[in-house]
């Protein structure tokens, strides 16, 4: 998938430490496809009916704003899937938790993180515009000011270019094999 | 000479397959675990592709999360799961990979199965689709959680790409005081840096009290370090892990066994080594520790009290402080001590091998299970359940009034049935008390087997030194 430019709403969850459980419930990692689990997003939160998403404005917004280390917890990549299939194409926080922002990345959703300043601007705009380019790492405040946001060097110009990382490393097939001539196994498990 | 490393550096640089400017390093792994949940789709990836799995023979696959625990008869679980479990077959029969399934005696949570299995080694890289992957790292393997993009990477390139971490040192000093168990320790940690305090670091855990844990303690302990942000936590090899891996199914032999020691003494951390973080902690002061909150960061020693949100500045933690006292129904400075519950579970890749099972079984011996309480114990693996039943830990489970169960995940994430009612409290041994996690509503304390066990029976949360 390619992701260049976003430019949408946000929503606000100011919430720290949200866990990819919440994120998506584990009874819905029961299938075998990727199907069907934009309906499970914060399944057991969107019951509450002043939950963040269930504002009427709420609807269409491509970038989700948290607050801190989001995405811990479990491994599930259900939790970048749930997210992108609701319609989320960004995430923006102060941190993100390691094994989510490196699935996020792999399924075109962008993990942004913000300086503090920017974070409480962000916190206080629920539903405003903002503008993020990935080329550019720039992202647009509502107040029009612009701040610049880290991101994997590497894992920006696969978005960009709409390649996959797996594409690049079987490439390295010389490399792998020449490994594997020099290394000892440890085990073999089919024996 | 090169410059002092840890274990961390060593066993990286040991597996460096090439690293390219402007992209991240390529990684060897030499051990693939998979199990039902996080695999499907990354085996569906290499059929779209047309890729096969490169090393069968480095990759290894079990049914544990989805999996029936009341019988292994798959005709007790839903159509989902059932058809999860049988995609699961098929994926291993397509690409010849091993399969640890229901009907087989080494079946059992992947990490209570690979090292049992003599899989689990030292120096080793080790992946699975699974957060807790970081219980190998008990041998001073480096493992960790991925995602299941990069489950489709490892079995088409035995590879991930990956950016080099920071070794952060977790040192714990002293002796324990009896009824303090590795739980504690490793709740402790969590509660004094937090759940995000060890992102983008490994742990290493080391001192004298990390020395004197058995394997399976020190298992117990790496198992939850990504419940403070760190994808890996290891210990260094030693005398101890040797022990434990020597004659095991999968473990070198003879000469390899005498050379597989010599490399592994190689490994622990260089005399002047740095390290990006390092935290203390004496173990002699560490009481049993319960969480009481909706993070595996919210837990404190049992005998102190809820904190109180009012003392809390920073708005956001505040509330979020207010939001899971709300959820768990608990009120800020009073004690957790005597709180009333409904569950009790012994079990979870963080403590269902035997040494946990005795643990409970001791407390729990010539004493009854609370009528108000429901206590399952759910065996890590096959293994463990076979050697529960020889030592007659079974009876002594089942005349207390417990359940004790076929071996799976079960209820630390609820997703094969056996789950809490809404608003019902429950003591675990497992690894997340987030909001939902045994089941919808569900409100859980994370403790120590002993705490578990001790609670189960006077039906409330219990300090385990009252009754030893």
């Amino acid at each position: 998938m390619k992701i260049d430019k976003i430019e949408s709403k946000i929503v606000v969850l100011p919430i720290d430490n949200i866990d990819t459980d919440q994120i998506i419930p584990a009874r819905y990692l029961k299938i075998t496809s990727k199907e069907g689990l934009g309906e499970g997003l914060f399944h057991d939160w969107r019951g509450q009916k002043d939950f963040p998403l269930n504002q009427p404005g709420a609807k269409g917004a491509e970038i989700l704003v948290t607050g801190d280390n989001f995405g811990c917890g479990s491994s599930r990549e259900h939790a970048p899937w749930a997210l992108t299939q609701y319609g989320f194409n960004a995430v923006v926080s102060t941190s993100f938790a390691d094994i989510f922002n490196g699935n996020s990345l792999k399924n075109g959703l962008l993990p942004i993180v913000v300086p503090k300043d920017a974070h409480e601007e962000l916190l206080s705009s629920n539903l405003a515009h903002v503008k993020i380019d990935l080329a550019s790492q720039e992202l647009t405040l509502p107040s029009g000011r612009v701040v610049k946001f880290p991101i994997d060097s590497f894992a920006k110009q696969c978005l960009l270019n709409g390649v996959d990382e797996l594409g690049y490393m079987l490439q390295q097939e010389p490399a792998i094999a020449a490994f594997e001539a020099k290394r000892v196994d440890s085990v073999n498990t089919l024996q | 000479m090169t410059n002092p490393r840890t274990i961390v550096e060593k066993i990286w640089d040991n597996h460096v397959v090439a690293h390219q400017p402007g992209a991240p390093a390529l990684i060897y792994i030499d051990l693939h675990l998979c199990h039902e949940v996080t695999s499907p789709q990354a085996f569906q990836m290499l059929r779209d592709r047309g890729l096969k799995v490169r090393r069968p023979d480095l990759t290894i696959a079990t049914m544990d999360h989805s999996t029936p625990t009341i019988s292994h008869d798959l005709n007790v679980i839903d159509e989902i799961g059932k058809k999860q479990l049988a995609q699961m077959e098929k994926n291993c029969a397509d690409f010849g990979i091993r399969l640890y399934a229901l009907s087989s005696s080494k079946q059992g949570i992947v990490h209570v199965m690979g090292p049992e299995q003599g899989l689990t080694q030292p120096g080793m890289t080790i992946v699975c689709g699974d957060s807790h992957t970081a219980t190998h790292g008990a041998f001073g393997a480096l493992a960790f959680g991925i995602g299941t993009s990069q489950v489709g990477h490892v079995l088409a390139t035995q590879c991930l790409l990956q950016q080099p971490s920071k070794t952060y040192a977790i040192r714990v000093e002293g002796a324990l005081k009896p009824g303090v168990a590795a739980k504690d320790i490793i709740l402790a940690v969590i509660a004094k840096i937090g759940i995000g305090g060890g992102t983008g670091t490994v742990f290493e855990y080391q001192g004298s009290a990390i020395r004197s844990l058995s394997m399976e303690e020190r298992m117990t302990v790496c198992n939850m370090s990504i419940e403070a942000g760190a994808r890996a936590g290891l210990v260094a090899p030693d005398d101890t892990t040797y022990q434990y891996i020597n004659g095991r199914p999968h473990a070198p032999k003879g000469k390899d066994w005498d050379e597989a020691v010599a490399r592994w003494k190689q490994l622990p951390t260089d005399e002047g080594a740095t390290y990006a973080k390092e935290l203390n902690i004496d173990a002699s002061t560490l009481e049993p520790m319960v969480t009481f909150g909706t993070n595996p960061g919210m837990g404190m020693p049992i005998s102190s009290a809820v904190p109180d949100p009012a003392n809390i500045s920073d708005p956001i933690e505040k509330s979020d402080l207010q939001k899971a006292l709300k959820y768990m129904d608990l009120q800020p400075g009073k004690p957790l001590k005597g709180h009333p519950i409904n569950v009790v579970f012994v079990g979870s890749c963080t403590n269902s091998r035997i040494s946990d099972l005795r643990a409970a079984a001791s407390v729990i011996k010539g004493r009854k299970v609370s009528p108000n309480v429901r206590m399952l114990v759910v065996p890590g693996s096959q293994e463990v359940k076979k050697q529960a039943v020889a030592e007659g830990l079974d009876k002594i489970f089942r005349e207390a009034g417990a359940e004790f169960r076929e071996a799976g995940c079960s209820m630390c994430l609820a997703m094969n049935g056996d789950m809490l009612q809404p608003g019902e409290y429950s003591v675990s041994t497992s690894n997340r008390n987030f909001e939902g996690r045994q089941g919808p509503g569900g409100r859980t304390f994370l403790a120590s087997p002993l705490t578990a066990a001790a609670s189960a029976v006077t039906g409330v949360v219990t300090d385990v030194r009252s009754l030893l």
